[in-house]
């Protein structure tokens, strides 16, 4: 479909939230030919009309964290299921990770994804490079040509870039591109033969542990190659206190430095791994209580600026392994929503127009994508959210290829129920979408 | 059965009085009863073991169970069969109870969740060993008369000891004092938080203490560099003649095994008049059929006969 045939949509009644511009109001938002139009929208009849009373209805959410596993090990997701995942949880953008079989560190394999995710059709999907060359951690990427094949920003995630002279070039070299250089904080020395968080649970349950200090440590050193350098660092799934603590730090200081936090990290302990389930194996590990309040803390105050999911899919019989064999991580981008309400919104750590803003032009910003805002003009990419409606997290419902998630069964509040891409309905929970006719409601 | 955490303190001495009557089936010349005949105790091993399988071994067959080894080197395991499709194989095949010892802490619990056989953790990882607890309390029991209010020490390589864990919950559970005793690099600070007090100079806890329980140094667990030498680490913690005096006399040393002479103890400490090593191992029998013999009622409760 070309951008000709895209429909006159619009959203009704909803609550219309875009930090990026201000705006928090009950009103109607007009979409036309894969753009987002003026207030008062369009002297013609909407092709489609969707009834979003009591809902939100925001810019399309962003998850500059996720892995698609495409290339390499598409028995877990592929580009196309990962970006479907994506819109059933609201997410409209993904920045996937280069921890692929090759990686992502050449321009070829950037625009392998690009293809992909167009070919998909679903969120738009945009590659995260690899720092290092096969993401060793001894040479530099081509980061100039990964941005060519349409890399956002650089990273060894999955691994840390350990090597100190290697981080300190790749923070200097890639200020002529102005893109950001994301890290997974772990001296990797320290987290040897480490299953879950280092502390009394690990010790207790005589499973091997990556102590908090391993995080602590590479933010430390990680914040002063930025400040020496001027490069743009961003710090991902934090999920310690002292590090929260350094970031701030280093932003009173006037360092380039920005982070970002995962739901299973401000929702979850090290406690629950007494179970024993794979399904709480992650890495960085679920820390103690005293963390998870500091990276809310964090949260509220702005150190930590984005959300982000991490979303490590992996299938079922690798999860089912014994757990130091089983691999880490979680689905998470069709958990996104819920946990991140019953944790920060219902608690009241957190009001709707602060997690859309860090769900939306604080990711955009920081990936330099022209997205996360309705602005007059900009790309048509929505989320309406029914933050009121109570569900039941069943891991066989959801659209990515693989089912790890901690939080089966949990009851929760609020989901996706339209989403919007370049103008183009292309998720909808409840109701068929049909032209000219609202959906019903809930 | 798949740890002492969680069993309450009444569990662990209904388990203890049951070994006690069961003891005494191995004065007999007929060292046989009845008790599990019909029912089939599987042995999965997927880590070496020589002494607790045999026992597991020798305690079925004591309650007249049919029993089978099964060693994860010759098995499916080498063609890349999941340890839980192994396990629903062997159950498949009939199995009543599975006694399972693996590497990987938690692994019991894992296969708990996916069979519905009896499972007694026989040692998963640095985790649980929970008969070797029992055995240990049982020895302690019998040589002191009591737990409650002993002061026991644990000298060793704690950090990666599930021996250490086991005997801590049952320890404490039954009112010991319990000490841990070895270089920091092998004793969790953390470990207070059980209630355990922590200390680093043998000489300094040996005066109180009224047991003694020397464990290995578990080399296969470590990452390496836990401490400098071997010859170090005996220099500081092993149990010599020397250390042994400066005890009370009536020191009572455990030692789970298998022993490194010269390592953790010196020959003549092993073989010595305070040591219970031997004891142990004839107690482990009694427990391990008393662990059986409990579960086989449950097996009968739920077996179609009893609905």
């Amino acid at each position: 479909m070309g951008k000709l045939a895209l429909p006159t949509i619009q959203i009704t009644g909803g609550r219309i939230i875009d930090p990026a511009q201000g705006l928090d109001h009950v009103g109607d938002l007009w979409i036309s030919r894969g753009r987002i139009l003026p207030t008062g929208g369009v002297n013609e009849e909407a092709e489609v009309v969707i009834d979003a009373r009591g809902k939100i209805v925001c810019p399309g959410l962003i998850d500059l964290h996720v892995h698609l596993r495409e290339p390499g090990n598409e028995e877990d997701e592929t580009i196309a299921t990962g970006a479907a995942s994506a819109l059933a949880g609201g997410v409209t953008s993904v920045a996937c990770m280069p921890n692929t079989i090759p990686p992502i560190d050449t321009q070829a394999a950037a625009e392998f994804v690009v293809l992909q995710g167009q070919r998909a059709r679903q969120a738009n999907v945009y590659p995260v490079g690899a720092v290092s060359k096969g993401r060793k951690g001894e040479e530099l990427a081509a980061l100039g040509q990964l941005v060519a094949g349409g890399a956002v920003a650089f990273t060894d995630d999955g691994a840390p870039v350990a090597n100190a002279g290697l981080m300190r070039r790749a923070l200097e070299y890639s200020k002529m591109f102005d893109l950001v250089i994301m890290q997974h904080c772990q001296v990797p020395e320290l987290t040897v033969g480490g299953v879950m968080n280092e502390g009394f649970e690990s010790m207790r349950l005589g499973l091997g542990g990556m102590p908090a200090a391993a995080e602590d440590i590479m933010v430390a050193r990680d914040i002063r190659l930025a400040e020496i350098t001027g490069g743009r660092l961003h710090i991902q799934h934090i999920s310690t206190a002292r590090s929260v603590e350094l970031v701030r730090e280093g932003k009173a200081r006037g360092i380039k430095v920005t982070a970002e936090a995962c739901p299973h990290h401000f929702s979850l302990t090290d406690e629950c791994l007494r179970t024993f389930d794979s399904n709480f194996k992650m890495n960085p590990p679920l820390r103690t209580a005293a963390d998870v309040e500091a990276v809310i803390e964090g949260l509220k105050d702005g150190t930590i600026e984005i959300l982000a999911t991490d979303h490590a899919p992996h299938a079922r019989e690798k999860k089912m392994r014994e757990l130091d064999q089983a691999p880490f991580g979680i689905v998470g981008l069709e958990t996104l929503i819920p946990i991140t309400v019953k944790t920060l919104i219902e608690p009241g750590h957190l009001t709707w127009p602060e997690v859309i803003r860090k769900l939306t032009i604080n990711p955009a910003e920081l990936l330099r994508i022209p997205k996360g805002t309705l602005r007059p003009g900009a790309d048509a990419d929505v989320t309406v959210i029914d933050a009121s409606t109570t569900w039941t997290i069943d891991p066989t419902q959801f659209r990515s290829k693989s089912r790890n998630t901690p939080y089966a069964g949990w009851e929760v509040r609020g989901r996706a129920h339209t989403v919007i891409v370049g103008g183009e309905v292309r998720y909808t929970l409840g109701g068929i979408v049909r032209e000219g006719v609202a959906p019903a409601a809930g | 059965m798949l740890g002492l955490e969680e069993l309450s303190r009444e569990e662990i001495l209904a388990i203890l009085d049951t070994a006690e009557s069961f003891a005494e089936i191995s004065n007999r010349s007929r060292k046989k009863v009845p008790a599990l005949q019909g029912r089939i105790v599987f042995n999965l091993f997927f880590e070496n073991s020589t002494r607790t399988r045999t026992s597991f071994s020798l305690a079925a067959k004591r309650l007249s169970a049919d029993t089978q080894d099964f060693t994860a080197s010759v098995s499916s395991l080498s063609k890349g069969e999941t340890f839980i499709d192994t396990a629903k194989n062997i159950e498949a095949m009939g199995a009543d109870v599975m006694v399972v010892r693996h590497p990987t802490p938690g692994a019991p619990h894992l296969l708990s969740q996916h069979v519905s056989s009896s499972i007694i953790n026989a040692g998963d990882g640095a985790h649980e060993h929970p008969t070797q607890g029992l055995l240990d309390l049982m020895t302690i029991r019998k040589a002191k008369g009591r737990i409650e209010g002993l002061t026991v020490g644990l000298v060793g390589d704690i950090a990666h000891s599930r021996v250490a864990r086991s005997n801590i919950w049952g320890l404490l559970k039954l009112g010991a004092k319990v000490i841990l005793c070895g270089p920091p690099t092998l004793v969790p600070k953390a470990m207070e938080r059980l209630g355990c007090e922590v200390a680093y100079r043998l000489e300094d806890v040996l005066p109180r203490c009224d047991v003694v329980n020397v464990l290995r140094i578990q080399f296969e667990r470590q990452q390496g560099g836990m401490f400098p030498s071997v010859g170090e680490y005996s220099q500081f913690y092993m149990m010599n003649q020397e250390r042994v005096r400066m005890a009370k006399p009536d020191l009572l040393l455990l030692a789970p095994g298998p022993i490194n002479r010269g390592v953790e103890l010196t020959p003549e400490v092993a073989d010595g008049p305070h040591s219970a090593i031997l004891d142990q191992v004839k107690n482990g029998l009694a427990v391990r059929m008393a662990v059986l013999y409990l579960l086989s009622g449950k097996l009968d409760a739920r077996s179609p006969a009893a609905e």
